[in-house]
This record gives structure tokens, sequence and C-alpha cells, in this order.
């Protein structure tokens, strides 16, 4: 084995990202774009089966372990830093800059570590680069949003961290393979990874941050963090039943939301949440046509999820706001921006030629083999509903609908060029799929393209259009309102503060009351004792001489008869 | 819309601005959905499910499908939909 093969392709974002801090804006930018390219070219030369190991504090770190899981992630998650870094070409933040690549290398580390104590460290590095995308926004919104991003991304890895403690407690072992939730060790760590995969009520970190990042941030951000999360579900908790249930309700709720949502970008948040249902689904399954199909829907939905960010966030480059409200029309003057929108909406919502059709049918086709309708069902209208809101809502309200009057020039070439290449993979992944069939886990025995499944295909997506045409003909479909819709946010940002504020007032009322009652009684106490031991008290009158003496005198009397009457 | 800020390329009249195109598109929508129906009698299932059999199953799952979807987002915005800025009244 060569040096180069053995070091973790990681490491080339996040070292690489140090030198970039002293270079001038031009060569920096040149500079930070080869970097996702070197490690493409250090994952591609990358062999399955290879292991690295070091020992440290008595245990056996794998900070390298490639078979063709990993191998899958660690390829587009260099593509997708590099679209998005070229998308992010104008900027000049150089905190930007570095925490994006920092962030990226970190979840390609992530991918390729062999033990858990070595994702964990890239697993927390991940969120605590990453928060910088947020707060670089500047505002005091997206401080306090970054805050709550960075306390659950952390709280997400010290779970991590503490399954890992008790899972070597158990099995002398850190080696990361398959877990499974028998062990409590397992409970905790699928909640660790379940967070950041925004399971069902751990979700909404991810629509309370996306939307909060800067124009470029987004982009990156939606790339890495669930995607990894998916990694090591796969990696982890293959064929765990329970990630069925939990996937297909991950595919269905947040659908919902998106109909109604405002904001275009939490609208594609929302959608994030529902693809990396199906992912979850497939995991769940855990066949190898189930895992072929995660994997080839995580590496298309990295692509055309990017897309769709790109062209909401060249919108909001140039317009400065992306909400449904306040836009339409634009396809006027963002001519290319609409194409290319279109182009990653076809590929979310499958249609044939598009990149979702190719990998997503594999989840669904896993999921009728194994002759479960009611999720099969569930996940069928996910994917109607995902067109819907995602596939027409998008850009329907962004670059048709009603005309806003924002004339807005076309966004810049560099935008153009990133969002050019990604449409263009998502339509080359979608015509040639064997290109990615060829890189996935296991041997791939399926065909996307079938006279049935293509028909049955256009005819959901046509129907669901066609539903969203009568429902804006009759007027029915909801308007674009300025607003906001209560999450599960709502009780960490609403109803916490309320039960603790008023926990605190309650017991500052408690320890009030405590104390005004011990008071009295000590008031009172002190009265008593000073009625009867005060200057004026009882117990303490001087009695005169005399009769001190009389009282001696009797007392003496009475025990002088006592004693006579016992001589008696 | 004011005239005056429609100056420059916004002058231009475009295809889509005319409703008649507009209803162009829909009646294609409706014929494109109307033939894909009749599609279902043209070509060999590979059902793994018995109600995928019915005629149009896809179709019409997925139209009904989605104006559930669609009402029952509408009802939750009874429940869920606050003012834009309630989240920022406190700070």
């Amino acid at each position: 084995m060569t040096a180069i093969s053995s070091i973790n392709p990681g490491l080339i974002l996040i070292l690489g990202a140090l030198p970039a801090l002293l270079l001038p804006l031009v060569i920096r930018r040149l500079y930070i774009l080869a970097l996702p390219i070197v490690g493409f070219m250090l994952v591609h030369q990358l062999e399955p089966g290879t292991l690295v190991t070091m020992e440290a504090f008595g245990m056996t770190l794998e900070p390298l372990q490639v078979d063709r899981l990993s191998l899958v992630w660690g390829y587009i998650f260099n593509i997708a830093a590099f679209l998005g870094l070229l998308f992010a070409w104008h900027e000049r933040d150089i905190l930007q800059q570095v925490s994006a690549l920092v962030y990226a290398g970190a979840a390609i580390a992530a991918v390729f570590a062999g033990d858990l104590v070595t994702l964990f460290v890239f697993w927390e590095l991940t969120g605590v680069s990453s928060v910088f995308l947020i707060w670089a926004s500047r505002t005091p919104e997206a401080y306090r949003c970054g805050m709550r991003y960075l306390v659950i991304q952390v709280t997400s890895g010290v779970i991590l961290l503490a399954g890992a403690i008790i899972w070597y407690a158990d099995t002398g072992s850190i080696d990361f393979g398959h877990i499974g939730i028998d062990s409590m060790a397992g409970k905790l760590i699928l909640v660790a990874f379940g967070i950041k995969c925004a399971f069902p009520l751990l979700h909404n970190w991810l629509q309370d941050a996306y939307p909060q990042a800067t124009v470029t941030g987004t982009v990156i951000l939606s790339a890495f963090t669930t995607k990894l999360a998916v990694y090591a579900l796969a990696r982890g908790f293959a064929g765990t039943e329970a990630l069925i249930y939990i996937g297909a309700t991950m595919t269905a709720f947040p659908i919902f939301y998106a109909v109604i949502e405002n904001d275009l970008r939490r609208v594609l948040a929302y959608s994030l949440n529902n693809q990396l249902g199906f992912m979850v689904v497939g995991v769940g399954v855990g066949t190898e046509l189930a895992l072929n199909g995660t994997a080839a829907h995580a590496f298309s939905h990295i692509l055309y999820k990017a897309l769709l960010f790109m062209s909401m966030g060249a919108v909001l480059f140039r317009t400065g706001t992306c909400k449904g409200s306040e836009l339409g029309g634009l396809y006027k003057s963002m001519p290319l921006t609409t194409g290319f929108c279109i182009i990653g909406a076809a590929s979310i919502s499958a249609f044939p030629l598009f990149s979702g059709f190719i990998s997503k049918s594999m989840i669904l086709t896993a999921v009728a083999e194994e002759h479960r309708w009611f999720i099969w069902g569930t996940l069928l209208f996910a994917s109607a509903g995902v067109f819907h809101h995602s596939g027409i809502k998008i850009p329907y309200f962004a670059f048709f609908a009603h005309d806003s009057g924002r004339r807005v020039k076309e966004a810049p070439w560099h935008m153009l060029l990133a969002m050019g290449l990604t449409a263009f993979l998502c339509i080359f992944i979608g015509v040639y799929p064997t290109a990615l069939y060829d890189i996935l886990p296991y041997a791939v025995d399926y065909k996307p393209y079938t006279s049935y499944h293509v028909v049955q295909q256009l005819q959901l997506l046509m129907f669901s259009a066609l539903a969203f045409t009568v429902l804006m003909l009759t007027r029915i479909y909801p308007p674009e309102l300025r607003s906001t819709n209560l999450d599960t946010d709502w009780f960490y940002r609403v109803a916490g503060p309320f039960v603790v504020g008023r926990l605190v007032q309650g017991l500052a009322a408690i320890g009030t009351a405590i104390e005004t009652s011990l008071t009295k009684v000590a008031v009172d106490t002190i009265t008593v004792i000073r009625r009867h031991h005060g200057p004026e008290g009882f117990m303490a009158k001087t009695l005169h001489l005399s009769s001190m003496v009389f009282w001696v005198v009797a007392a003496l009397a009475f025990v002088l008869i006592l004693d006579f009457a016992r001589g008696v | 819309m004011s005239e005056d800020q429609e100056q420059g390329n916004s002058a231009r009249r475009y295809w889509l601005d005319d409703q008649k195109n507009v209803r162009k598109i829909i009646i294609a929508l409706f014929i494109v959905c109307g033939l894909l129906f009749l599609a279902d009698g043209f070509y060999e299932k590979h059902s793994h499910f018995g109600f995928e059999d019915v005629f149009g199953f896809y179709a019409i799952y997925g139209f009904v499908m989605c104006v559930a979807l669609v009402i029952a987002a509408k009802v939750m915005r009874i429940f869920l939909m606050r003012d834009e800025d309630y989240y920022d009244r406190d700070q």
C-alpha cells in the first residue's frame, strides 16, 4: 500500500483549509476549488477493503476504512463540495470558505472512519464547522438560530459518544460495523444518528437552520450532515425494522408543511426531510436492492437538492427575498436559472430521464418485494406529494404565478456554471444510470426503464400536476401568505421558555411564601420569649430577698413534714 | 402594476403573458392526462399488489392523494399558522 492511499481523503479538505487563510483572494478561490478535485482523485484510487489501523489509549483506531458503501459517499461528497464552492465563487468571506472546506472534509473523513471514536470526532467537527455558515448571515436571528443548531448538533455527538463508550464496555471493540438496536448502546447511537438524520420529532433543526444560512451556505449545508447520517444508518442499522416506519413517517408528514410554507428555501428543507425518509426506509428494508437504492438515492438527491437550493439561492441573491408571497414572474429576467430549477424539480419528482427516477424507484421496488403494501402506498403518496410541492410549487411561485414586477439581472456566471454542471449530472444519471449503478455497494440487477414503470410514473406525476391545476383554477389551493407555521421547534422556542419561566416564577413565589412564614414563626417565637424572658417578662422579674427566704423556709418545712411523715 | 417600473426587457410581451396561451397549456395537460389514463390498457403490468391492477390506479391515486394533501394542509393552517414575526416578538 502506498502512502497516499492510506490517507483519509477528508483530511485533504480539512488540512487544506488552513493554507487558504494566508492566500490572496483570487488564488484562494482557485485553490479551494482545486481541493475537492484532489479529494475526488484520492477517493478514486482507494481500494475497497483497505484498512488503516493505529493503537491509541489501548484501543484500535481505524482512521481509514474503505468499502463500496463508503466510496459512494466519498465520491458524491467531493462532487458536492466542488459544485457548492463553485456556486460560492463570488464569496469574499474567508470565514465561509474555510468553514465550508472543513465541514465538507469532516463529512468525508467521517464516511471513511472505521471506528466509533474516529466517527465521533468528525461527527462533532461537521456540527461545529457548519454553524459558521449560518452565523455568516450576520443577523441577530441567524445568531440565535445558529446557537439552537449548534446545541442540537453537539448533543447528537455527545449521545454518540455515550453510546460508543457503552458499546466498548459491552463488546470490547469500537469497530464501526453493524450495531443494531438490541443493546442500550445501539439505541443511543441510533438516537444520535437520528438527530442528524432529522427523524420525525427530532427534525426541526433542519427547517429552522437551513433557511437562515447565507445564499451559498444553504447549498453547502444541504449536502453533507443529513446524508452522512444516512450513511451511518446504512452501516450500523441496515435491516432494522423500526427504520421502515420511521422513514415512511418522514416521507409523509413534512410535505403537508411544505404545501403551506411561504419561505421557498424552507419548503426545500421540508422536501429534503421527505427525501431522507425514502433513504431511511431503504436502510430499514436492508436487502441488497434496498441498500443500493439508498446509496443511489443519496447520490442523486445530493445533486438535485443542491441544484434546487442553488436556484433559490440565486433568486435570493438577486432579489433579496425567497418568499413565495413576494416572488413571481422571474422567468422573464432569470430564464437560465428558471430552466435549471425546472431540471432540479423534474429530478426530485423522479420524472423519467432525470436522476430521481432511477434511484427512488429502487427503494419502492425493494419495499414492494417485501409486500409491505401500506409502506409502499405511503411512499407513493409522498412521491406524488413531492412533485406537488417541490416540483411544481417551487418553480411556479418563484418564476411564474402572478408577476411580482421584479426585474433583476440573471444570476452571475459562476452560479450559472455551477447550476449548469449540476443540472447536467442530474440528466446524465437519469439517461445513463449504469454510470451510477456501477459504483453501488452491490451488483445491480435492476432495470428502471421498463414500459410499465415509465407509464405508471408518468400517470402518477401528470395527475398530480392535474390536481394542482384544478386546485389553482378553483382557488382551493392555499395562497402563499406571509406567515410562520408552528413545528416542533415551538416546544423549545416558546413552550420550553414559558414553562421554565413559569417554573422559576412559581419557585420564587414558593420561596417567598416559605420565607414569609418562617419569618412569622421566628417573630412569633421571639415575641413569646420576649414576653416571658424580656425585661417586663414573668421569668425576668426580680424578687425581694425576704420573699426568697420565705419560700426557702417553706420548702424546708415541707421536706421536714415529709420526713416526719415517713418516720411515723 | 405601475408602468414606470416596467422598463427595458419587461416592456416585452411574453408568450405566457397571454391568457390564451396559458389556456392552451392547461388544455394540453388535460389531453396528456387523458391519453396516459387510456394508456393503462396498452402495456403489461408487473404488479406486486392486487390493487395496482385497477385500471388507471396510478393516475387516480396521484390525483386523489394530492387533493387530499392540499386540503389537509389547508386545514392545518388553522392550527399552525401564526404571524411572520411570531418568534421575534419576545426578543
